[in-house]
């Protein structure tokens, strides 16, 4: 054989298995939208086809949304995941510039108190902090959902790597200029560290939207549920009758998530996965 | 930037007089103001971190039930207690089971693709993308469409099996099966996050190393593998392990939603048993102690992988 025909079919082997391998991947996804596609007698018939013969997705959407206020729990999961990164960011951004640039007394053990705190797993913290809120009287609550999250010993790690980069002068001469040292986090530091900020953002928003432990431990009201619980709910409450708008609505769960990454893949691998470098 | 950029003009233009005698002074202010700075971020992370971890192992020694007026201080008894308790045991034997399952299939797989989609031209970031979309896509939501999928009548793969001549199954309803088709949505769903990881470290492999190899006589793909991509990806991959095993110890969601660790116990895992009791059961002090054990493990791992993450990849 020659080079080029061996080149050749090495090529035609790595598509033909890789293609394989996306089909099996993409198979959830293509049988999500086949069956929020098709009206309930097609889905409970024992022939399998893969394009409605009557095309009800219209349909299933909006016996979806009228079973379950959709919007609400999609705007619940925007709440709570931009206010937990917002809080992350206006409580580690300081923390991490003070450890990065500033000198004071007891810097080295901070910085080993966030190195240890990255290894707690998060439901090793669940019942007591689950107890803590019981006592504070927030359990059910918008708060419930973010205040356990406003820190990210993480986010503290990643921004101190980052601030440490960035070069003294720039401090100095915002001193120079009279900035305040908490103007300097904001005013200097934040706008070279975007492109961290970002996929620590990805990072944070992802991980929060996708979130079922915690909501489903600390929220009892349905108006209050996020993305996941309430597809949940919804699955719990047609157990297995409906499963036209059940895959209709969990299309509508995953959509905005999703549509992003295909918008923006190299920033949603980037954040993502983050907790690989960790 | 355009504020680094004045502040830099700034600094030009300032004279440089600024006297020795306040340095010292504002040093002692810029400290004063790094402890305001990180104040908030330690406060929170006492109260929401450092504390309830410490609350988590002094709850495992007392009887404390959510609710409850008082609670006492009773040494090993909840240790004792979930020690003598099958239902520990069946949890944390399927945990190990699921855990030593997705860990090899989803690091092999993701190592497979990783290697297929690095070794070629076509298609690379397509390939990317489709094999990242279920770590992209909400678990729960996943979940629910696989389980349709398993439906014991009206599911696709019985469609499929049947289609090819084969008997059909009760996937998550028959204690046989819950738990490896728990596992094999958990591989679908780490294979991609690997995948990246890998591609990474392939792409920090220096070329002049392959090109050394073909010098040295290593012809073909699998020796050109065998010589460097394989040694050169060891660190990599012994650490693509340690954090594929902590993330399937955490295994919950699809549990919770799919199974609810049945059919009678076959599928109940150590985050699930920690939950129920805990949180449906509210005996907070037992499913402490569950908690614990479960802490020990993921530790353990951990520490292993910074150990590793830590250790120096050679090049000569």
């Amino acid at each position: 054989m020659t080079p080029q025909a061996r080149m050749l079919l090495w090529s035609a082997i790595r598509h033909i298995v890789l293609l394989a391998g996306a089909l099996v991947m993409l198979t959830p996804f293509i049988w999500m939208v086949s069956t929020a596609s098709k009206p309930q007698t097609e889905i409970f018939s024992s022939d399998l086809h893969l394009i409605p013969y009557h095309f009800a997705l219209w349909d299933n959407l909006r016996i979806a949304f009228a079973k379950a206020d959709l919007w609400r729990y999609l705007l619940n999961g925007l709440i709570v995941t931009t206010s937990i990164f917002g809080l992350q960011v206006l409580v580690a951004l300081p923390a991490a510039y003070a450890l990065a640039k500033l000198r004071f007394l007891g810097r080295d053990v901070l910085f080993a108190l966030v190195v240890f705190c990255i290894l707690i797993p998060p439901q090793a913290t669940a019942i007591p902090v689950f107890l803590l809120l019981h006592k504070l009287g927030v359990l059910d609550s918008y708060a419930a959902l973010v205040l356990p999250f406003t820190i990210s010993v993480f986010g503290i790690f990643l921004m101190r790597q980052f601030f440490k980069t960035v070069p003294d002068d720039l401090i100095d001469a915002a001193r120079m200029d009279g900035i305040s040292e908490f103007g300097i986090v904001w005013r200097v530091m934040l706008p070279t560290a975007i492109p961290a900020v970002t996929a620590f953002g990805i990072f944070s928003v992802v991980a929060h939207w996708n979130d079922y432990f915690w909501p489903l431990i600390v929220l009892n009201s349905e108006h209050l549920q996020t993305p996941p619980l309430a597809v949940a709910h919804f699955r719990n409450n047609e157990a297995g009758t409906n499963y036209g708008p059940l895959m209709a609505a969990a299309m509508v769960i995953i959509a905005p998530l999703v549509i992003a990454f295909l918008f923006a893949q190299r920033r949603f691998i980037e954040g993502i996965t983050l907790t690989g470098i960790k | 930037m355009s504020d680094a950029a004045t502040a830099l003009q700034g600094m030009a233009m300032a004279p440089r007089v600024p006297a020795r005698v306040f340095a010292g002074f504002r040093r002692a202010g810029r400290s004063q103001a790094a402890y305001a700075l990180a104040a908030p971020a330690f406060m929170l992370m006492l109260l929401m971190l450092i504390g309830p971890l410490a609350g988590v192992i002094a709850l495992s020694f007392t009887d404390y039930q959510l609710g409850a007026p008082a609670f006492s201080w009773i040494g090993l008894s909840n240790y004792r207690e979930m020690f003598a308790d099958r239902v520990f045991w069946i949890s944390l034997k399927n945990t190990l089971t699921y855990v030593a399952i997705v860990v090899p299939g989803a690091v092999a797989l993701g190592l497979g693709v990783a290697l297929l989609i690095q070794s070629g031209a076509g298609l690379k970031s397509w390939y990317r993308t489709v094999y990242f979309l279920p770590v992209m896509a909400t678990l729960i939501a996943m979940a629910i469409v696989w389980e349709f999928m398993l439906h014991p009548q009206f599911g696709l793969v019985n469609g499929l099996l049947r289609a090819a001549g084969l008997q059909g199954h009760s996937w998550l309803q028959d204690r046989g099966t819950a738990l490896y088709s728990l596992c094999v949505i958990g591989i679908w769903q780490a294979t991609g996050f690997n995948m990246v990881l890998f591609l990474a470290g392939l792409v920090s492999i220096p070329k002049h190393l392959y090109d050394a190899a073909e010098i040295d006589g290593a012809e073909g793909a699998w020796s050109r593998f065998r010589l460097v991509t394989w040694p050169m990806l060891g660190p990599v991959t012994l650490f693509v392990v340690a954090i594929s095993a902590i993330r399937s110890f955490q295994v919950f969601d699809t549990v919770q939603v799919l199974t609810k660790g049945g059919p009678s116990k076959s599928s109940e895992v150590l985050i699930y048993t920690m939950y129920t009791e805990g949180f449906e059961f509210f005996r907070s002090g037992y499913g402490a102690a569950v908690t614990v054990v479960f802490l020990a493990f993921v530790l353990l791992l951990t520490v292993l992988k910074s150990a590793l993450g830590n250790r120096e990849v050679h090049y000569a």
